[in-house]
């Protein structure tokens, strides 16, 4: 064991505002092993974020508890704290009374579709500013940024005008044309890809006389591939979650689960138990995902905060 | 004879790809007995198009939405503005000039809803940035268990808002909800968090806060991950203690990281939407206590049926956003200027 190995163990029990004898030479040792991202957490700051876990936590807890209990049981005080049996029948009610069933076919479908393409374009427009040389290419990238400055709201009317004269209102393809692709998605990948991808091997394969789209496939999209995954996952939670313009380019015969879950906040049940057993299927999926894929979801939204 | 270039790239490609499909196959098709040089121009010729316009064709779907989705209709929204269109007859488009930014600019209900924007804007973004930097420098420490503390919290930011809203409207209703019943215990008499003022913008606020601030403290860690320790070993040794060197090393370092959330924190906060609608209809309240900018577009658009005054707004929307980012930028350069 080196003595490194040892004084590990006693900055474990350090917390953040416990002064620090001057002339401990393991305090001194410690002090420079554990500057900066190497410091070693103590028991407040467990506490501390246990707290906060419990506060990100709880009300997706407590939703299940709602769920599983009856309305006339949730109007009372104090609030049940501990599952009642109606998990299912409460379920099974949010189901039937707003299509949940649709609903979630529909978002599969939307989300989906918006995964699919808007990682493979997104793919392609940030190789091409991650790594090819064109005219006005920096100008171009500048204006890809910008444009995540546009607030959405400034589209919907003409958009709900369009569908409207397209006969397209209600159905499914209004909700998944405007995200084809993503300013978001083209700048995270460029931002991984100026990185991830030598430009050495590019030109060999250039040099070995590969065209554009033989670049892409054969070296592009293998080096991409960690960074498409987690684009992928960032944007279906996205494209799952979206509110605004499916609340106004769909109604409740044909909703996505955000438009229905808001058919059952405005009043057409009013079951509080089913609505929060709606709320905890609507999210279900997506927790799913993040039991499964949290990790890579956690690294991407880092990998795509940093910028270079 | 060949060009070198030829020579080099006919083995690579069979190597690895059925003959049929090689580049080289269809010139060797096509260009059947002309002169050795021809088919190697056309190949090159083909090679120096292909690089100047891939580049091109990659970026084109990109604009093409955007284009389509983003910026035409951004423009159309601005005409539209000008013009009476209601829900009820969309083929019948008048001309009205100014009229629906008179009418908007004189309605006490836009200003309401502006100034309810901006405090609830400042009343979710201020406290959710700072309890991030928090939670960024705790998780920054060697953890056990440091990739499961990241992934609860950002739980809420997998719930969608529908979903959330829905959870803390029982949560904050006002007999029997979780967080009245909480606070008798301090003494407190229960709220009636959706009818009264500031409880409702504070209701809204907390949901904003509770779904972003595990995202935003990702944002920070990533960060905070990336400032060189040597700075840290320096201050270390002259002396400063661990607030003295989060104040002094980690937060001027975070700045630009910081000034980036801040940016998407307005504007997300200037979208706000979901949560009052679910929280308390599109009237944002009885009163319309927390009726936001992007609830009153939805609702003077979709609810009321003035798709040409939902218009104006959200060219007022936009107009407000341009002069946000312009003090934003006014403010910034005079610090750095100041430095």
């Amino acid at each position: 064991m080196t003595t490194s190995d040892l004084t590990l163990p006693q900055a474990d029990t350090d917390t953040d505002t416990e002064p620090k004898p001057k002339d401990d030479r393991g305090s001194r040792r410690r002090r420079m092993v554990g500057a900066g991202k190497q410091l070693h957490a103590g028991p407040v700051t467990y506490v501390v974020l246990t707290v906060f876990s419990l506060v990100s936590l709880a009300p997706l807890l407590w939703t299940a508890i709602a769920a599983s209990r009856d309305n006339t049981r949730l109007a009372q005080t104090p609030p049940p704290l501990w599952f009642g049996a109606n998990l299912f029948k409460n379920m099974q009610a949010a189901w039937d009374e707003v299509g949940l069933g649709t609903a979630m076919l529909n978002s599969t479908l939307v989300a989906g579709a918006i995964t699919v393409s808007t990682v493979l374009f997104s793919t392609l427009a940030g190789f091409a500013f991650a790594k090819l040389r064109f005219r006005f290419s920096s100008a171009l990238l500048l204006l890809t940024i910008g444009t995540m400055m546009i607030p959405p709201q400034l589209a919907v009317v003409p958009l709900y005008l369009w569908m409207a004269d397209l006969g397209w209102s209600n159905q499914l393809q209004t909700v998944i044309l405007p995200t084809l692709v993503t300013a978001f998605g083209t700048f995270f990948m460029r931002q991984y890809l100026v990185q991830a991808l030598p430009s050495e091997l590019i030109e060999a394969a250039r040099v070995d006389g590969a065209n554009s789209l033989r670049v892409v496939w054969h070296v592009v999209f293998p080096a991409a591939r960690p960074a498409m995954a987690v684009l992928g996952l960032l944007t279906f939670v996205f494209a799952w979650n979206d509110f605004l313009w499916p609340i106004i380019a769909l109604n409740q015969q044909n909703p996505t689960v955000q438009v229905a879950l808001n058919g059952l906040g405005t009043g057409y049940v009013p079951d509080q138990a089913v609505i929060m057993a709606g709320a905890l299927l609507g999210t279900l999926p997506l927790l799913i995902a993040f039991l499964l894929f949290g990790k890579q979801i956690v690294g991407g939204i880092m990998n795509g905060a940093i910028k270079g | 004879m060949t060009s070198s270039k030829q020579a080099l790239a006919h083995p690579a490609p069979s190597a690895e790809t059925a003959p049929g499909d090689q580049p080289g196959a269809v010139r060797g098709a096509q260009g059947r007995g002309k002169p050795p040089t021809g088919p190697g121009s056309w190949r090159s010729r083909l090679y120096r198009w292909d690089m100047k316009a891939s580049p091109y064709a990659f970026i084109t779907p990109f604009f093409l939405v955007f284009g389509a989705f983003g910026l035409v209709p951004l423009l159309y929204t601005g005409w539209y503005s000008l013009h009476s269109v209601q829900l009820s007859s969309l083929d019948n488009q008048t001309w009205v000039g100014l009229e629906n930014y008179k009418n908007l600019w004189s309605s006490d209900f836009f200003w309401n809803a502006l100034k309810n924007t901006f405090t609830i804007g400042l009343i979710s973004t201020v406290p959710q940035l700072l309890l991030a930097l928090g939670i960024a420098h705790l998780l920054n420490y060697k953890l056990r268990g440091s990739t499961l503390w990241r992934v609860v919290m950002l739980t809420p930011y997998a719930t969608s808002v529908a979903a959330a809203t829905l959870v803390f409207t029982l949560l904050y209703s006002w007999d029997g909800g979780m967080i009245n019943w909480l606070l008798h215990f301090v003494g407190v008499d229960p709220i009636n968090w959706r009818e009264s003022d500031w409880g409702g913008q504070f209701a809204v606020s907390s949901i904003v806060i509770w779904r972003w601030t595990g995202y935003n403290a990702l944002i920070y860690l990533a960060a905070m991950q990336a400032i060189p320790s040597d700075l840290y070993e320096s201050a270390a040794l002259d002396g400063a203690n661990r607030w003295q060197q989060f104040r002094h090393v980690t937060i001027p370092m975070l700045r630009p990281t910081i000034l980036f959330t801040v940016v998407v924190s307005t504007i997300g906060a200037t979208q706000l939407f979901g949560e009052p609608l679910l929280f308390g209809g599109s009237k944002g309240g009885s009163e319309h206590q927390y009726q936001t900018l992007g609830l009153y577009m939805y609702d003077q658009g979709w609810i009321i049926g003035n798709l040409g005054k939902a218009s104006a707004i959200a060219w007022s929307m936009f107009l407000i956003l341009l002069i946000v980012a312009a003090v934003n930028m006014l403010i910034n350069r005079r610090l750095r200027k100041s430095q």
